[in-house]
C-alpha cells in the first residue's frame, strides 16, 4: 500500500515537473495587451471592423495593424479604453483626425441640371462610369448614397433632394464615406474650422452658370471681403486657408450663391 | 463539320437590312469639328497647335513621345478656335481641339504617298502606322503600331482580318468590304509584311455572302490569304472568340492574342492603313453607320473625325420620340447624354432609338436559371461575379476570373430578370484593378 502511494506520488511529481518545464519552453508568446483589448471590445463578433471577430481585431490593434478606434460598434467609449491600453494619447489622436465629414456640393436634383435619364445600377461607382449618370456638372454628387450605405455609424442619410445629410453628432471622421465617394465631394474639415465652401467644381463660371444654380462662379467677392486674406479662388473654386481664417463670417454673408457654409448657425 | 464558331453567345435581332444596301456616302464637313486628343488606349498625346493657328487637312495637331499612343491629325482646314475640355463619347470630358472649317478642305503640303509594299521594310511600315495615327477601328482604339510589335520572345504566325461585324445594326465594315475590297486586301498584305507572316485569314460572318464571294473572287489568284465564313452569332467578332473559331487556338486567361501567335485587325483598320500608304493622308475620316428606329434616312456615311453626332443626325433626319442615343453597336456601345459628342476613330455607329424601342423596368431578383452562364463566351459565372462586385468581395471576384470578362453584354441581354450583369461586372473589374494598384 505504502509502496503504491510512494511510487504514484513520485511519478506524479516527476511528470508535474516535466509539464511545468515544457510549459516554460514551449510557451506561446501572447501580447497581454491583445488579451486586455479583447476584454474591452464588445465581443459581439459582428465583423463590422473588417476583421473576423473581436479577438482578431484585438490582435491587429496590439500589432499596430489597426487603429485604436477601429471598432465602429464600441464607439468613443471603447476607443478611449483601447487607447489607454495601447498608450495612445487620445487628445493627440483627436487633433490629428479632424472631427467631421462635410459634403462639398449643394447640387441636388433641384439645383443641378440633368441632361439625360439614367436607368442603370443605383450605385455611385457604376453611375460615375456612365457619364456621371447624366448630370450636367461632372463634379456633382451623384446621389445614389454609397456614403450612406457604408457609414458604420448611421450618420449619413439621403434626403429628398438626393443629397447626403451628415449628422455631426454621429460622425466620427472614420473616413469610410470619403473613400467610397467616386466624385470626391466628401471631405474632412479641421476641428477648429466652422466655415467651408460647399462646391468642388473646377469648371469656369460660364459653364457652372449653365449647369447648376448653387455652383461657385469664381466671382472673387469672398476674396475681396476677407480681412484675413484667408480665402482664395483656385482653379475656379474658392478655397479657405484654415491657418488664416478668423471665422468672421463675412464671406458667408457676401457669397452671391450662398454656398459658403457656416456651421455655427 | 458545322460552321466555325465558339462556345456560348447569343442571337440578337441584327436589323442589318436597314443599312446594308446603302453605299458609303461622303458627308460634308460641319462648320466646326471637335477633335478629342485622347483617341487611343494608352498615353494621351499633347497638343502641337495653339488657339488661332491655321491648320490643313492631315496636319498633325497632337503627338507624344510615349510608345503606347497615337498622334491626331486635323480633319478639316481652318482655324483652331479653342483647346478645351469637351464632352466625349466615353462619358467624360476630355481635352479637344476645336477647328472652325474654312470650307476648302485644303490638304497639308507635307503629305507623301508611301512607296510600294515590296520596297518597304517592316520597320518602315510600323513607323507608317504610327505616323498615320492608326488605331483599332472596331471600337477599342488600341494603337495599331503597338499591336503589331510582339513582346520579346513572342512571334506572330497568322494575321486575322476581322470582318465578322457581329454587332446588330452596324454595316460599315460590310460596306467597306464591298466597296473598298482592294484596300482591305492591300491592308491585309501590309499587315502580313509588317509581322513577317505568310498566312492570313479574313473571317466574315455568313450573313454577308456578297462580301465573302467578292473577297474570294479578288483573292482567287493570291497565295496565302484565305476567306472563311463564320457562324452568325454575337460576339463572333470579339478578338479571342474569333481566334478560337478560325484556328481552334485558345488565348490563355489573362493573355493576349500574340500568346497564340495571332494578330487580329479590323477590316476598317486594314482599309484605312492601305489608304494611308497609297495617298499619305492620315486617319482623318471614317465610315459610320447611322441607324435605329428614330433615324429617318439611315445609311453609311464617310464623316470627318470630330463631326458632332448632332450634325450627322440632323443630316439624316430624326423622327418619332427619340429616347436613347448610342455610340457604337447596340450590345457594346455606350449610351450618350448629349448629341454634342464628336465622332472619333473608334466610332463605328450612331444609333438613335425611339421611346417604344427602349425597354423599361427595374431589375428583379436572380432566379438562378443560369442562362448567363450558358451564353458567356468566356465561360465565366456572371451571376456570381455580379454578386461579388456588388458586395465588394473582390478577392472572390478575382478568383472567379472577373478580369477575363470581355464585357460583351450577352449576360445582361439574356437575363430574364433584367439584371444589370455586365454593368455591375464592369464596376467590379474597375474595383479589382484599383485594389491591385493599391497593393503594389
Amino acid at each position: 500500500m505504502l509502496q503504491a502511494i510512494l511510487s504514484m506520488g513520485v511519478f506524479g511529481l516527476v511528470l508535474g515537473g516535466l509539464l511545468g518545464y515544457a510549459a516554460k519552453i514551449f510557451a506561446v508568446e501572447t501580447d497581454t495587451r491583445a488579451e486586455a483589448i479583447g476584454e474591452v471590445l464588445p465581443g459581439a463578433n459582428c465583423g463590422a471592423c473588417g476583421f473576423p471577430g473581436c479577438n482578431a481585431l484585438a490582435e491587429a490593434i496590439a500589432k499596430g495593424e489597426a487603429a485604436h478606434d477601429a471598432c465602429p460598434v464600441g464607439g468613443a467609449a471603447v476607443a478611449q479604453k483601447v487607447a489607454e491600453i495601447m498608450g495612445v494619447d487620445m487628445e493627440a489622436a483627436a487633433e490629428l483626425a479632424p472631427p467631421k465629414a462635410k459634403l462639398i456640393c449643394r447640387g441636388g436634383k433641384e439645383e443641378c441640371r440633368q441632361l439625360a435619364e439614367y436607368d442603370g445600377l443605383p450605385d455611385c461607382r457604376a453611375a460615375n462610369m456612365y457619364a456621371s449618370a447624366g448630370r450636367a456638372c461632372t463634379y456633382a454628387c451623384l446621389g445614389f448614397g454609397n456614403c450612406a450605405r457604408i457609414c458604420p455609424f448611421g450618420a449619413i442619410t439621403m434626403n429628398e433632394n438626393r443629397l447626403p445629410e451628415i449628422d455631426p453628432e454621429k460622425c466620427t471622421a472614420c473616413g469610410k464615406c470619403i473613400e467610397a465617394c467616386p466624385k470626391g465631394v466628401l471631405t474632412l474639415i479641421p476641428e477648429t474650422a466652422r466655415i467651408y465652401v460647399a462646391c468642388s467644381s473646377n469648371d469656369p463660371a460660364r459653364k457652372v452658370n449653365k449647369v447648376c444654380s448653387v455652383g461657385c462662379i469664381a466671382c472673387r467677392i469672398c476674396e475681396k471681403v476677407c480681412p484675413a486674406d484667408a480665402i482664395h479662388v483656385e482653379n475656379n473654386v474658392a478655397v479657405i486657408d484654415y491657418e488664416k481664417c478668423t471665422l468672421c463670417g463675412l464671406c458667408v454673408e457676401k457669397c452671391p450663391r450662398k454656398i459658403i457654409m457656416d456651421e455655427r448657425d | 463539320m458545322g460552321r466555325l464558331t465558339f462556345q456560348g453567345g447569343v442571337h440578337p435581332n441584327y436589323r442589318k437590312e436597314i443599312t446594308s444596301d446603302r453605299p458609303i456616302t461622303p458627308l460634308a464637313a460641319p462648320a466646326q469639328v471637335i477633335i478629342p486628343l485622347h483617341q487611343n488606349i494608352g498615353a494621351p498625346p499633347e497638343p502641337l497647335v495653339a488657339v488661332g493657328d491655321l491648320v490643313k487637312v492631315g496636319q498633325k495637331i497632337a503627338d507624344t513621345e510615349a510608345f503606347v499612343s497615337a498622334p491626331v491629325h486635323a480633319s478639316v482646314s481652318g482655324k483652331v478656335v479653342a483647346i478645351e475640355n469637351r464632352p466625349s463619347c466615353i462619358g467624360k470630358e476630355v481635352l479637344a481641339v476645336v477647328i472652325e472649317s474654312d470650307g476648302q478642305d485644303t490638304p497639308w503640303e507635307g503629305l507623301q504617298p508611301y512607296p510600294a509594299l515590296e520596297e518597304m521594310s517592316p520597320d518602315d511600315l510600323r513607323q507608317a502606322l504610327r505616323e498615320g495615327g492608326l488605331v483599332g477601328m472596331g471600337g477599342a482604339m488600341f494603337p495599331t503600331h503597338v499591336k503589331v510589335t510582339p513582346p520579346e520572345g513572342k512571334k506572330f504566325d497568322l494575321v486575322i482580318i476581322n470582318g465578322s461585324e457581329c454587332e446588330g445594326y452596324l454595316t460599315c465594315d460590310h460596306r467597306i468590304m464591298l466597296e473598298w475590297t482592294e484596300d482591305v486586301i492591300y491592308g491585309t498584305k501590309a499587315f502580313m509584311k509588317v509581322t513577317g507572316v505568310d498566312k492570313a485569314i479574313i473571317g466574315v460572318e455568313a450573313n454577308k455572302p456578297d462580301a465573302i464571294e467578292l473577297l474570294r473572287e479578288k483573292l482567287a489568284a493570291e497565295e496565302g490569304i484565305e476567306v472563311k465564313s463564320l457562324e452568325v452569332k454575337y460576339p463572333q467578332g470579339a478578338e479571342k472568340q474569333l481566334i478560337k473559331a478560325l484556328t481552334g487556338r485558345e488565348v490563355p486567361s489573362g493573355g493576349l492574342p500574340v500568346d497564340v501567335g495571332c494578330l487580329v485587325q479590323n477590316v476598317g483598320t486594314a482599309a484605312a492603313f492601305a489608304q494611308y500608304l497609297k495617298t499619305g493622308m492620315p486617319l482623318v475620316e471614317r465610315v459610320v453607320t447611322v441607324s435605329g428606329s428614330s433615324v429617318e434616312n439611315p445609311g453609311n456615311f464617310l464623316v470627318k473625325i470630330g463631326t458632332p453626332f448632332g450634325y450627322i443626325l440632323e443630316h439624316c433626319g430624326v423622327v418619332g420620340e427619340p429616347k436613347k442615343l448610342i455610340a457604337g453597336g447596340p450590345m457594346m456601345g455606350v449610351a450618350q447624354i448629349t448629341a454634342e459628342v464628336p465622332v472619333v476613330k473608334g466610332t463605328s455607329g450612331i444609333l438613335l432609338f425611339d421611346k417604344k424601342d427602349v425597354p423599361a423596368g427595374d431589375a428583379r431578383p436572380c432566379v438562378r436559371c443560369a442562362k448567363c452562364v450558358d451564353v458567356c463566351p468566356v465561360q465565366l459565372l456572371p451571376l456570381f461575379l455580379m454578386d461579388y462586385s456588388l458586395k465588394g468581395m473582390l478577392h472572390r471576384a478575382e478568383e472567379y476570373h472577373i478580369l477575363d470578362c470581355i464585357e460583351c453584354g450577352c449576360c445582361s441581354y439574356t437575363c430574364p430578370s433584367r439584371r444589370p450583369l455586365v454593368q455591375t461586372i464592369r464596376m467590379g473589374k474597375a474595383d479589382v484593378l484599383a485594389r491591385r494598384r493599391k497593393r503594389q
